[in-house]
C-alpha cells in the first residue's frame, strides 16, 4: 500500500515534467499544425548553454534557469524560421524533417562544445528527502510540479485574458480568418514559438537538475516524452497535454514498479499503440486550446 | 469618386487562372454588387483584395494607394474588412470574444469596449448569446457575427463574399436589411451574391463576373433590362 502511494506520488511529480513538456509541443501543433521534433533539442540545447555557463563561470542557480530559457527561445527561433517560415502553407512533412535535421544539429552543437558524454548539472536543492510518515519526497519534485501547475496558471491566463491570447486561440480555431481580423499570423508563429521554447527551457532546467547532469540524449529524451504526452491528451489539446503528462508520469512509475525499470518505455509505447488502434475519441478529434 | 479600384488584376491557382484581368470599381459610400456563376472568381477577386491571395498581376487601388499583394493584416489595417465566404467564426471561442478578435489592431480599450456595446444594439441575438461558443450559434447567427468581428475593425470598405449563402429567406431579408443600415451609415460595401433578386434592391452598381471576367457592368436598371442576365441570374423573361 505505501509502495503504491509513493509509486503515484513518483508518477504526479515525473508526469508534471512530461506535462510541461507536452505543454510546449501542443502550443506549437495548435498554432502551426506541424509537428517539431526539434523542440526537445532545442530545450537541450538551453541546457548546454545553461551547463557552459555554469562551467565557465560558475554562476548561481537562477542564473542558470535564465539562460536555459534564453537558450532554448533562441534555438527555438532558429528552428521556426528555418524550417517552419518556409513551408508555412506548404507541405508538412518538409517542415517535420527539416526539423530532424536541425535536431541534429543541436547534437553536433553539443558534443562539439562540450565533448563529454556527461556533465554534471547543479541540483536545486540537494538535501535529503522530506519525509511524510513513510513516504518520501525530493525538494526537486516538488518544485517541478509547482512550476507545472504556475506554467499552467500563467499559460491560462495568457490564452484567455490577453490580447495576445485572443489572437493564438483565433490563429489556432481559424487561421484564415485569424488573417481576416487583422491578425498577423507569422508573427504570432514566432511569439508561440517563443512562448513553447520558453516553457520547454524551464522544463529542461528542472529536469537537469533533478537528474544533476545533462547529456545530448536529453533532446531526444524531452522529444520523446513530450510527443508522447501530447498524443496521450490528444492532438492539439492544451489541458490535455497536462493530463497525458501526468498520465505518462503514472504509468511509467508503477509500470516500473510492477514490471521493472525494463518495460517502462514498453509499456508506455504499448499503451499509445492500443489507444490509436482502439481509436479513442479524445485522441481522434482536431480541437485545439 | 472610386474608393477601390481593381486594375486588371491576374490571380493564379498554379498554371491555372482564375483571374485573367479583373478591372472594376468601387464608388465611395455606394453599395456595388458583383455577380456571376459558380467558379466565375468571384471569391477569388475577395481574397485578392484582403490579401489572403497574392495577384501575379494588376493592382488594387484603394483610396489610391496600391495595396495588392500586400499582406492581410496591413490591408485590415488601411480600412478594408472580408466577411468571408462560410462566415468562418473562430468556433471554440465566445461571440465577445470572436467581436475582440475583430478588433485586434485597435488599441483603444474604451472605444473597443464601446463599439462591442454598438454591435450587440444592432445584433441582439449576439448579445444575448455574448458568452456562447461561436460553433454553438446557428448559421444566421454566425453571419451576423462575421459581419459584427468585421465591422469591429472599423472598415471604410466591407468586402462580403455571399453573406445570404444557405440562409433561411427570413434571416437573408435581415442580413439584407443590415445591408442598408450599413450602407446608411456611410460605410461603403462591395458584395458577391447569388441572390439577384435581394442584389437589386440595395445595390448601386452592378458587375458580373464569368470565366474569370467582367462580362457586364451598369445600373440596376441596365441590368434588369439586360435580357441574358434576367434569364439566367433573375429567372423570368421579360414579359
Amino acid at each position: 500500500m505505501t509502495d503504491l502511494a509513493q509509486n503515484t506520488l513518483d508518477g504526479l511529480f515525473l508526469g508534471s515534467s512530461y506535462a510541461l513538456l507536452a505543454l510546449g509541443f501542443t502550443l506549437i501543433f495548435g498554432v502551426l499544425r506541424r509537428v517539431n521534433l526539434s523542440f526537445g533539442p532545442a530545450v537541450m540545447f538551453g541546457c548546454y548553454a545553461a551547463t557552459w555557463v555554469h562551467l565557465n563561470f560558475g554562476a548561481g542557480l537562477v542564473l542558470l534557469a535564465m539562460v536555459a530559457v534564453l537558450g532554448s527561445i533562441l534555438a527555438g527561433a532558429y528552428v521556426e524560421r528555418l524550417c517552419f517560415a518556409p513551408h508555412r502553407g506548404g507541405s508538412a512533412i518538409a517542415a517535420m524533417v527539416a526539423s530532424f535535421a536541425l535536431w541534429m544539429q543541436f547534437e553536433e552543437l553539443a558534443t562539439i562544445a562540450l565533448p563529454r558524454h556527461v556533465y554534471d548539472f547543479p541540483a536545486l536543492h540537494g538535501g535529503a528527502p522530506l519525509a511524510f510518515g513513510a513516504l518520501t519526497l525530493r525538494v526537486e519534485s516538488l518544485v517541478m510540479l509547482l512550476a507545472a501547475v504556475l506554467v499552467c496558471a500563467l499559460l491560462w491566463w495568457i490564452l484567455y485574458r490577453t490580447r495576445f491570447g485572443v489572437a493564438v486561440r483565433a490563429v489556432i480555431d481559424q487561421p484564415q480568418a485569424a488573417q481576416l481580423a487583422g491578425i498577423s499570423v507569422p508573427r504570432i508563429f514566432m511569439l508561440t514559438f517563443a512562448l513553447a521554447s520558453a516553457i520547454g527551457g524551464l522544463a529542461g532546467f528542472l529536469i537537469a537538475s533533478s537528474h544533476e547532469q545533462v547529456t545530448p540524449m536529453l533532446g531526444m529524451w524531452s522529444t520523446m516524452k513530450g510527443l508522447l504526452a501530447m498524443m496521450l491528451g490528444g492532438l492539439g489539446s492544451l489541458p490535455g497535454a497536462v493530463l497525458g503528462g501526468l498520465a505518462l508520469g503514472l504509468l511509467e512509475a508503477h509500470s516500473q514498479w510492477f514490471f521493472g525499470p525494463q518495460t517502462r518505455d514498453l509499456i508506455a509505447y504499448a499503451l499509445l499503440f492500443i489507444l490509436l488502434a482502439a481509436r479513442v475519441p479524445w485522441m481522434t478529434t482536431r480541437s485545439a486550446s | 469618386m472610386s474608393l477601390l479600384r481593381v486594375r486588371d488584376v491576374v490571380t493564379a491557382y498554379g498554371k491555372i487562372e482564375a483571374l485573367k484581368g479583373v478591372s472594376l470599381e468601387v464608388a465611395q459610400g455606394s453599395i456595388t454588387c458583383l455577380l456571376g456563376p459558380n467558379g466565375a472568381g468571384k471569391t477569388t477577386l475577395m481574397m485578392s483584395i484582403a490579401g489572403i491571395l497574392k495577384p501575379r498581376k494588376g493592382a488594387i487601388l484603394f483610396g489610391g494607394e496600391d495595396i495588392a499583394g500586400r499582406a492581410p493584416h496591413s490591408i485590415v489595417a488601411k480600412g478594408v474588412a472580408l466577411v468571408p465566404e462560410n462566415r468562418l467564426v473562430f468556433p471554440s471561442m465566445t461571440v465577445l470574444e470572436n467581436l475582440n478578435a475583430g478588433a485586434y489592431q485597435r488599441g483603444d480599450r474604451n472605444a473597443i469596449a464601446d463599439d462591442v456595446e454598438r454591435m450587440f444594439a444592432r445584433f441582439p441575438r449576439l448579445k444575448e448569446r455574448a458568452a456562447q461558443q461561436a460553433g454553438t450559434l446557428s448559421g444566421g447567427e454566425q453571419q451576423m457575427l462575421a459581419v459584427a468581428r468585421a465591422l469591429m475593425s472599423r472598415p471604410k470598405l466591407l468586402l462580403m463574399d455571399e453573406p445570404s449563402l444557405g440562409l433561411a429567406p427570413l434571416v437573408v431579408e435581415e442580413i439584407f436589411r443590415i445591408v442598408t443600415e450599413l450602407h446608411k451609415d456611410g460605410t461603403s460595401i462591395f458584395l458577391v451574391e447569388q441572390n439577384a433578386h435581394m442584389a437589386l434592391k440595395v445595390a448601386q452598381h452592378f458587375y458580373l463576373m464569368e470565366q474569370g471576367k467582367v462580362s457586364f457592368s451598369g445600373t440596376p436598371g441596365a441590368l434588369a433590362e439586360d435580357e441574358v442576365i434576367r434569364r439566367a441570374y433573375l429567372g423570368s423573361s421579360k414579359t
